[in-house]
């Protein structure tokens, strides 16, 4: 399908979608008397803003300004990095309804573009080209990778879904490995630093943490406005009924194709992040056990909300590096592998579920009371 | 597709690999028919194992990710028991009984309850592969097990036309294949569990409705698909060797054999087998460093002219 009747159809299905559809009117309307449309919609913007979002947004601002050098790089910016790869898992699955497992591939791509464009320890293969404009080149590459897998798993539903992504994953990383002309092979790239821009060095933890946060915040906040726009609302028509979104017109394919670049994007972006807070890409950071682990997170964290993959990415962080002193370091593998079995035996909307179980619990206890 | 359009496929497919065989023969024959060989020993280990995966597929729609890890399981049993006993037949034996009973475990204990949810089981298969290397990992260490082969298969045939000499073992492979899929298909088609089992791929319900347990024939093909798994194992820990990462590398191999040959065709995994095998092997003897895309290249082939496999159906 060319680029213009792509465009078409997707234009097609959203608007007779948006026709069709109702958005309810929110109930917390702040009817305030001579105001513009505008400002009405940006006070309505703010009713549906909670105490919660509040501290947590001031929290993971003021986050660095407490913590030591440590948590903020370790804990806080690999968390923020990771969550926004496993993000595009998270909105892959949880509205498209396609889990796959090859966007830590998508992401490795991007990092392995950032070390070839850009500049890194392998000189000879490196173009060091400015920063910009080797990210600008890996986030186009990664897109156009993650669409391509995107193209041919969606041909399959549910689980060969996962068995085509991982089998692609896979040949990816031996791909890595055994290539040296361009992927360097078992060795990869070492020192991918980030730059400094302004004199501020985005290698030091707390310039890097703010790097990463505005980015995670950025895909958090896309990601919900997608999820709430016609596309998304497709999206989700075709994760619940693939035949009859088709049946009404909607181009099925398209969309889901759709879905997996507007993932790569994610992935891609969080790849670049990864890749600088490792300061190297290896053919180890897209091997399978980081494409299982990303599955771990999304999984972990819930599938429901895209806050699901950084309080997943938070938990995994802390288990990989504090489950040292619980037990044996060589051990961490037991520990997330029988979280992750506790989680989707018990809970399978992961954390999200078992914070959504206690709520509802709790409301209905204070319900029964009163 | 018409007929005219399947030759021309035909043509476009067969005729560049028919002059690829034609140049590798005229050029070195020995390599190409050695090769070749080698590609069908490796095939017969992918088949054995990946037909325990489609089997299990084909009646539970249960993709099992742990396959690899029962595979690992099996070459460990295998390895110590042959090393403790000294029998070959023995260490086949024990790792398809070893992996055989550890799925047993894992239908009975787990998969019962989630009937039907195949995305978590799939997710609690990842779970149970995850933890089981370890735990293998933490219990036999990282090192590498290489198995030898049994004084009766150990050195070479020799004075064969054109190879001139080839390994005993992996002309045994080959023969153990062979053997494995007749008994599959004798199983499959001429007993009575088999019967059921068929029935069970073809409608579940109705099976179930005829006043089958249902819950007993899952059982029995899940032992026997986790066995073929722990037997590939044992025949996997002589021909190539038991190190933690082999699990993924095999459960890749049953991933993409099944994709190309079908999911739940004992047949299709025959034929997928096949070729995955020999595609690699050929790779690595002509293109070293591009071997995997070879394997790439195939199963994208297959998707985008038969999303389900070559003898794949509607699930």
């Amino acid at each position: 399908m060319s680029a213009a009747q792509w465009r078409h159809a997707m234009n097609a299905g959203a608007g007779r979608l948006a026709m069709g559809r109702r958005v309810p009117a929110p109930a917390a309307t702040v009817r305030v008397p001579g105001a513009t449309p505008a400002e009405r919609r940006y006070l309505s913007l703010l009713a549906h803003i909670k105490a919660r979002h509040v501290v947590v947004l001031l929290f993971v601002l003021a986050y660095p300004m407490f913590a030591t050098p440590f948590l903020t790089y370790q804990i806080g910016a690999q968390s923020l990095a990771l969550g926004l790869i496993v993000l595009s898992l998270t909105f892959l699955g949880g509205s498209g309804g396609m889990i796959s497992l090859a966007q830590m591939s998508v992401a490795g791509v991007a990092g392995y573009m950032l070390a070839i464009f850009g500049s890194s320890g392998e000189p000879a293969i490196s173009f060091g080209w400015p920063w910009w404009v080797a990210a600008t080149i890996a986030v186009v590459i990664a897109i156009a990778a993650g669409t391509a897998v995107g193209w041919l798993s969606v041909r399959t539903e549910g689980i060969y879904t996962i068995m085509i992504t991982l089998a692609v994953g896979v040949a990816f990383y031996h791909l890595c490995l055994q290539n040296y002309s361009i992927f360097n092979g078992f060795q990869g790239f070492q020192r991918v630093y980030a730059p400094t821009i302004l004199g501020i060095n985005f290698r030091d933890p707390m310039p890097f943490y703010y790097l990463a946060l505005g980015c995670a915040l950025g895909g958090y906040f896309l990601v919900k406005y997608v999820l709430r726009s016609p596309f998304g609302i497709a999206l989700e028509g075709i994760r619940n009924n693939a035949r009859r979104m088709n049946a009404l017109g909607f181009a099925v394919t398209a969309h889901r194709v759709a879905a997996y670049a507007f993932a790569a994007l994610l992935a891609a972006i969080g790849g670049l992040l990864f890749t600088w807070y490792n300061g190297l890409i290896t053919p180890n950071s897209v091997g399978t056990s980081w494409l299982i682990n990303v599955l771990i997170i999304a999984i972990l964290g819930g599938l429901r909300h895209p806050i699901g993959p950084f309080i997943g990415a938070i938990v995994f962080v802390l288990l990989q590096n504090f489950a040292i002193d619980l037990i044996d370091r060589e051990r961490f593998n037991l520990v997330i592998g029988g979280v992750f079995l506790a989680i989707v035996l018990f809970s399978p909307d992961g954390l999200i579920g078992i914070w959504a179980t206690v709520k509802s619990k709790l409301i209905t206890q204070r319900g029964g009371k009163s | 597709m018409t007929r005219n359009a399947r030759w021309i496929w035909a043509a476009v497919l067969g005729l560049p690999l028919l002059a690829f065989a034609c140049w590798g023969i005229w050029d070195n024959e020995r390599l190409f028919f050695v090769t070749l060989l080698n590609g069908l020993t490796l095939a017969s280990l992918y088949f054995i194992v990946a037909s325990g995966f489609t089997l299990v597929f084909g009646l539970m729609r249960n993709v099992n990710l742990a396959h690899g890890s029962l595979y690992l399981l099996g070459g460990y049993v295998g390895y110590f028991v042959a090393e403790w006993s000294g029998y070959y037949v023995l260490a086949l034996a024990v790792g398809f009984l070893a992996a055989a009973l550890v799925g047993l475990v894992m239908q009975v204990a787990v998969f019962r309850f989630m009937q039907g949810e195949e995305l978590r089981q799939t997710m609690v298969t990842i779970g149970l592969s995850i933890v089981m290397a370890d735990l293998m990992l933490w219990i036999v260490s990282a090192q590498v097990h290489q198995m030898s082969a049994p004084d009766w298969l150990l050195g070479p045939i020799r004075d064969l036309p054109i190879i001139r000499a080839y390994s005993k073992f992996r002309i045994s492979l080959l023969v153990i294949g062979v053997i494995i899929g007749v008994l599959l298909w004798l199983f499959l088609n001429r007993t009575r569990v088999g019967m059921m089992i068929r029935a069970g791929v073809d409608d579940r319900a109705m099976l179930a409705a005829t006043g089958v347990n249902v819950n007993l024939v899952f059982a029995i093909t899940f032992a026997i698909g986790a066995g073929l798994a722990g037997f590939g194992g044992v025949i996997g820990a002589v021909e190539l060797s038991m190190v933690p990462g082999e699990d993924v590398r095999l459960l890749l191999a049953c991933l993409i054999v099944v994709i190309v040959g079908g999911m739940g065709s004992v047949v299709g995994a025959a034929i997928g087998a096949t070729i995955l095998g020999v595609a690699e092997t050929f790779g690595l003897a002509y293109t070293p460093t591009y071997s995997v895309v070879f394997t790439f290249v195939i199963l994208v082939l297959v998707l985008a002219f038969r999303p389900r496999g070559i003898l794949g159906r509607p699930a």
